[in-house]
């Protein structure tokens, strides 16, 4: 393959992408609205942020027809993002229970999950 | 997925890495623009790791983003009516960009111009609606840094960063859109053998602070 001068597709494609999200926008804004709480409210949250990523990334950014080695340069890296998130939630806890143990619970109920 | 196709693949990414040559077969624009937006990701990664850490630390609850960023016009108050509105905003200037880059590579100056000017504008009245948030946040609202009437006193300061890092993002893009759009009007990279790949570098900017907010949306607003 030579060097692509440049990234061309039909308009159709952007279109419809653009209409995705638009869709996407709206549900996760009705999780909101219709109040759906507890783990379909996470769930759905997650669903429809990583739809939306997903499609501006692979379309609107051209990545899904970029070469491998640039995919793999690009959305390898975010997975030390993942291991960071897995140990901020224990030391969060953490610090929540040593909270808890030294100051007492809070003012409210603690809005903790 | 047949096994010729995988290692064709792989064949192809290992040549790319191990060849004498140049790895990525893009412009060296378009390389480092990813570049620069991978370690964007980290900033804002960290940024959002950390709000994580201190709401799930916080001893006093968090105050509901639901009722805290909700708008009545007279009537009821709307959940989140303001945030939804910036979202189809920066989602319209995301589609915009994109049709943009695809004009622009056409060789349609005119309607690349005018639809980088409206991404830029969609940019525009995104930070205007911010500022009116943060406008109502601080001044009837009492939201500070260090404090905040309605629960956890960190919920400001994680706010405050977050969306305006991300607000300095978008005001940045609106610049650096308009002066290429400006380049782009006055045949600046025709002179520059049709250089047009720096509309579509541009637009990977653009299309990255879309993809900032589609995260800050769910986590901040949404969670």
């Amino acid at each position: 393959m030579a060097q692509e001068s440049g990234q061309q597709h039909p308009l159709s494609i952007y279109f419809f992408i653009w209409g995705l999200l638009f869709v996407f926008s709206f549900f996760s804004y009705m999780v909101d609205y219709m109040d759906f709480q507890g783990g379909m409210r996470w769930t759905l949250i997650l669903l429809f942020m990583f739809l939306k990523a997903g499609f501006i990334v692979a379309i609107f950014m051209h990545l899904a027809w970029e070469r491998l080695a640039l995919k793999i340069v690009i959305l390898g890296p975010p997975i030390a993002l993942m291991v960071l998130i897995f140990l901020m939630t224990y030391e969060a806890d953490y610090t929540f229970m040593t909270r808890i143990e030294f100051s007492g619970a809070g003012a409210a109920a603690p809005a903790h999950h | 997925m047949s096994e010729a196709v995988l290692t064709d693949t792989g064949n192809e990414v290992v040549a790319d890495f191990s060849a004498d040559k140049q790895t990525f077969q893009v412009p060296w624009g378009k390389a480092m623009m990813w570049f620069f937006l991978l370690s964007d990701t980290f900033i804002f990664g960290c940024f959002l790791t950390s709000y994580m850490t201190v709401r799930m630390s916080a001893r006093d609850a968090w105050p509901v983003p639901s009722e805290v960023f909700a708008l009545s016009f007279g009537g009821e108050p709307i959940p989140l009516i303001l945030i939804a509105i910036m979202t189809f905003i920066l989602i319209s200037s995301s589609g915009t960009m994109a049709m943009a880059v695809n004009m622009g590579y056409r060789g349609e100056r005119n309607k690349a111009f005018w639809l980088m000017l409206a991404t830029a504008g969609f940019g525009a009245m995104f930070v205007s609606m911010q500022a009116f948030e943060w406008t109502k946040l601080i001044v009837d609202d009492g939201v500070r840094l260090w404090s905040n009437p309605m629960g956890a006193s960190q919920f400001g300061s994680t706010f405050f960063m977050i969306t305006g890092f991300h607000g300095l993002h978008v005001s940045v893009g609106v610049i650096y859109l308009i002066v290429v759009a400006r380049r782009v009007r006055s045949g600046f990279y025709d002179r520059t053998r049709g250089n047009y790949e720096m509309v579509e570098i541009a637009g990977l900017y653009w299309h990255f602070v879309d993809l900032v907010w589609v995260f800050i949306f769910a986590f901040f607003y949404l969670w």
